[in-house]
């Protein structure tokens, strides 16, 4: 069975989820959490990959050529779509969070919060 | 918490995490096997009912269309929630663009930045405009093409002022634009329920050629819709945030 997709999902959701523990900063903080939904776009595009099939697009391909699933392409765009928007609002938030308390530093926010 | 119990804490949740993944994995049939049944059944059908080549669009746009009706909406409302989370807030007045820090020197933009912001305005206008008119054909959408649509309005920034974007995208302007879109799509569903079809039902012609510009009916409308509803949130988003350039805190 190859895996090796598979391992580089689990790969990308680490090391965006490390990132987002450990982040000292907002924003990078946030970037880490759009790496961690980077993962699902990779295993969504790879549980509906077929082996030498072509993409799901028939305008210059016969018609019924096998093709790669195309229910999870279209999840996939729903999923960028969604990270588009969270991502819009967190930054937002971290804006006023500094605006607020002068500091982006997760850390030092906890404290001041108490 | 301190930051070692933090990564503690994180290590032991993050083997439990892949515990799990591995033991989802082995349930998996495996890369390149995909078993369906939807996949399949979707690529049978699709280009003989929709008229529709792209079939990812057949999908979101027909198929899956009152998913993306959620989708798109839920775009329409992070658009809002950034208007009312970077609103005015008590003690912010707007004054111009200048830096805070008088012994700062920030040189202007340069003019290679310009010239190829402009140089790239127009040819992004077309490519976006040309993605967000072609969902029924390759991959391409409203989504895609909206995004680049919002991007050529973040060049013309790059080429000018704030003040020169906020020229080009009035607010009140972009706002009834992302309400048209918005409500495009969800009217397009509504026609179709007042014509006793089911919600979303594509009731306009299918064209003869599939994959034309003109098929596949009502795809390549609510692409259309889609694509100046994504292009209006961005350029919202981008300027609420730009705009808190120009805040300052009274006294602080």
């Amino acid at each position: 069975m190859q895996v090796f997709p598979f391992v580089v999902v689990a790969w990308i959701l680490g090391v965006g989820l490390y990132g987002v523990v450990t982040s000292r900063h907002l924003v990078h903080q946030i970037i880490c959490l759009i790496v961690v939904q980077s993962s699902t776009y990779v295993l969504l595009l790879g549980v509906g990959y077929v082996t030498g099939a072509v993409a799901p697009y028939y305008f210059d391909v016969p018609n019924h050529t096998p093709a790669v699933d195309p229910v999870v392409q279209a999840c996939a765009l729903t999923d960028v779509v969604v990270e588009a928007a969270v991502t819009a609002l967190l930054l937002s938030f971290a804006i006023q969070a500094y605006k607020r308390f002068g500091t982006l530093d997760p850390q030092e926010l906890a404290e001041l919060k108490g | 918490m301190t930051p070692s119990q933090r990564r503690w804490i994180f290590l032991v949740a993050g083997a439990g995490l892949a515990a799990f993944y591995l033991w989802g994995l082995s349930g998996l049939p495996g890369f390149g096997n995909y078993p369906g049944p939807y996949g399949p059944a979707i690529l049978r059908i699709a280009v003989a009912q929709t008229n529709a080549t792209g079939v990812v669009s057949a999908i979101n746009f027909d198929y899956r269309g009152f998913d993306t009706v959620g989708e798109e909406f839920i775009l329409f409302v992070a658009a809002t929630g950034v208007a009312i989370v970077l609103r005015m807030l008590r003690g912010e007045r707007e004054r111009s663009a200048v830096d805070e820090a008088a012994d700062r020197n920030v040189p202007p933009t340069s003019s290679a930045v310009r010239m190829v912001a402009l140089l790239f305005t127009g040819p992004v206008v077309l490519a976006g405009w040309w993605l967000a008119s072609h969902a029924q054909t390759d991959p391409s959408g409203g989504f895609q093409g909206g995004v680049m649509l919002a991007t050529a309005f973040v060049l013309i920034y790059l080429s000018g002022e704030f003040l020169v974007f906020k020229r080009f995208s009035p607010a009140d302007i972009t706002d009834a634009v992302e309400a048209v879109g918005a409500g495009g799509y969800a009217a397009i569903g509504v026609s179709a329920v007042a014509m006793g079809l089911a919600y979303l039902k594509d009731f306009l012609p299918l064209g003869q050629v599939p994959g034309a510009v003109s098929s596949s009916g009502t795809i390549a409308l609510i692409s259309f819709f889609v694509g100046i509803e994504v292009a209006a949130a961005f350029i919202l988003i981008v300027a609420e945030l730009l705009e808190q350039t120009l805040l300052i805190r009274q006294g602080g």
